[in-house]
């Protein structure tokens, strides 16, 4: 049987890619919608370990909660995506700068 | 288990909301399309309304919980939701005409607001990580949207997508720190997290690991520094409508989620929290009154203004008392009221092709329209924390509860730079009373609001100045709720 802790490092890998995918990429916004994907689903790994070794189910449910908020929060993403590339014609992370000060 | 165990009925709010809203959408696409606009505006202003009603008919004297633990009906949720509800009705009144003007007055504009204000609701009512996830999330999303209706604006598509990057960001941190908590204590249901936290004792180092993750996410989400960076763009971004709306009732929100999770789930770790609250407090009051005072945009300078005001509200959670809890219930509510009123005259003078959000747009206002500039001057005395006005009273009983907490070397500090915030609250006095006025044409145009927005307004400022009777008896209302809750 694989020990809690090695989903727990895994979660903890994955959480830790998403978050410097969110602070290193300078180049493309869709990257930066991946890494946050990246992050709910280091999470949901966590929540379902420990629901696994606490044998207690409540922890699953919660993933599925999350797995269908991801779903509306990355649409939402997608849309001002498009609006932004409409509006701009590019979708780099380096020319959102309009806003400063 | 029966319908009537999960007690569907204190949740009545909430369902109201959400059912009206999901009525709005679908009368939106059946009314005749050059009448719908206002008709569905009516609407989602009455369904605030009476859902405020709804509350204070029903209001809760005793805890009582629903959904099997899931939700809590007590007077401090209640409390938040009638004044979520009234602040967010005041501001779709003001923002009417601003969002006529710029073609962004549809009926999906005011039902995505209706959704948030039910987001903020279950937020107020949580009494479980899920319900406050989902309430954070339905608030944010309808946020996001929200911000980039105005899709031809370049600034707030943009300031769009940074609120959501980083939003998203902030909620994953706060899953994060949520998904800890659960390994270390096996429980979703705060009372439970509760109870069993104190048992593991202070020194759980895994323990105060998601108290890190919690603590963080909680401070994106209300703009605390060193996690403010989005405050200022959205706020400048976005349009004055949306700002106002973001402005106001989900400050109240936040308060309820800090209450509820780190008051309601995490108390015993409070030495380990408050650390973390007076370093982020701090520099919260310290960079926003300072930088505030290099804007020249007035939108932007209120982002400061805020990050700011929400560092005097962390101080009076982190003081750790039902005297604390209560004085930044008491200012939160006072900022929200304040903050709806600022961004209420930025929308009544700004006009179809004039944003009015440049400092020196106000230059000589006392001339153009006195009252305005009436109200402008009790509203920036107020923001100021000068006396006789409601915001005086909010500062004054966060600091009585530091000094309570003995930590009065943090109230000298918070002073002294409250001081320094004070300088930039009187220059706009100052341009709107003794600069000449601008001789911009689109300035000098006269202002055209309708005249329910004008009252709203008029009595929105002039409450911050005129509740000083009854101020005894809101202080006394914000400990009544806060002591049901604590104990």
């Amino acid at each position: 049987m694989i020990p809690l802790s090695h989903y727990l490092i895994l979660g903890a890998v994955l959480f830790s890619i998403g978050v410097v995918g969110i602070f290193l990429n300078r180049k493309n916004l869709v990257i930066l919608l991946m890494s946050i994907e990246l992050l709910l689903l280091a999470v949901n790994i966590n929540f379902v370990a420990f629901s696994h070794y606490l044998a207690d189910i409540a922890g699953q449910v919660f993933v599925f909660f999350i797995l269908t908020v991801a779903a509306a929060e990355i649409s939402i993403g997608l849309a001002i995506l498009i609006v932004l590339f409409r509006s701009r014609q590019t979708i780099n992370v380096d020319q959102l700068d309009s806003l400063k000060g | 288990m029966t319908l009537q165990s999960l007690q569907t009925a204190l949740a009545l709010p909430e369902i109201f909301v959400a059912a009206m809203a999901s009525a709005i959408l679908i009368l939106g696409l059946f009314i005749n399309k050059d009448r719908n606009d206002i008709v569905c505006f009516w609407l989602s202003v009455f369904t605030l309304i009476a859902t405020c009603v709804l509350i204070i008919s029903d209001f809760a004297t005793q805890t009582a919980f629903a959904f099997n633990g899931l939700f809590v009906d007590d007077p401090m949720g209640d409390l938040l939701k009638v004044a979520i509800c009234l602040l967010s009705a005041t501001i779709f009144i003001y923002s009417r005409q601003y969002n006529q003007d710029r073609n962004i007055f549809s009926n999906e504009y005011y039902v995505l607001g209706l959704f948030a204000v039910c987001g903020m609701m279950v937020m107020a009512s949580a009494n479980h990580l899920l319900t406050l996830y989902l309430g954070l999330e339905l608030m944010s999303l309808c946020l996001y949207s929200m911000i980039a209706f105005f899709r031809d604006d370049k600034l707030a598509v943009e300031a769009a997508m940074k609120y959501f990057v980083l939003g998203a960001l902030a909620s994953s941190i706060l899953l994060y720190g949520m998904s800890l908590l659960y390994g270390l204590t096996g429980a979703l249901e705060l009372a439970v997290i509760s109870s069993v936290v104190s048992n593991l004792g202070k020194d759980n180092l895994a323990l105060a690991l998601a108290v890190v993750f919690i603590v963080v996410a909680l401070a994106f989400k209300i703009g605390a520094v060193p996690f403010h960076m989005w405050i200022p763009d959205v706020y400048h971004g976005a349009p004055t409508s949306t700002t106002a709306f973001i402005s106001a009732a989900p400050k109240i929100a936040a308060f309820a989620l800090i209450m509820r999770l780190l008051v309601g789930g995490l108390e015993d770790l409070h030495v380990q929290w408050q650390q973390m609250l007076i370093i982020l407090a701090l520099l919260s009051v310290a960079v926003g009154n300072i930088i505030a005072i290099a804007q020249d945009n007035l939108k932007r300078m209120l982002a400061y203004s805020t990050i700011s005001h929400m560092g005097f509200f962390l101080f009076g959670i982190l003081s750790g008392s039902a005297a604390g809890y209560s004085a930044s219930l008491f200012y939160i509510l006072i900022y929200a009221t304040m903050s709806c009123a600022a961004f209420g005259l930025i929308l009544y003078l700004s006009t179809k092709d004039f944003e009015s959000d440049q400092l020196n747009d106000l230059k000589g206002l006392s001339k153009r329209s006195p009252w305005t500039a009436l109200l402008f001057l009790i509203l920036m005395f107020s923001m100021a924390g000068v006396p006789p006005t409601a915001g005086f009273f909010a500062k004054l009983s966060v600091i009585q509860a530091l000094i309570d907490a003995n930590l009065a070397w943090v109230a000298v500090v918070a002073v002294v730079l409250a001081v320094i915030g004070a300088y930039y609250y009187l220059r706009i006095i100052k341009l709107i009373y003794f600069d000449a006025p601008q001789t911009i044409p689109e300035a000098d145009a006269p202002i055209a609001v309708q005249s329910d927005s004008k009252i709203v307004l008029a009595i929105n400022v002039i409450i911050i100045i005129a509740i000083l009777p009854w101020i005894g008896t809101l202080i006394t209302l914000c400990n009544r709720v806060i002591k049901q809750f604590v104990y």
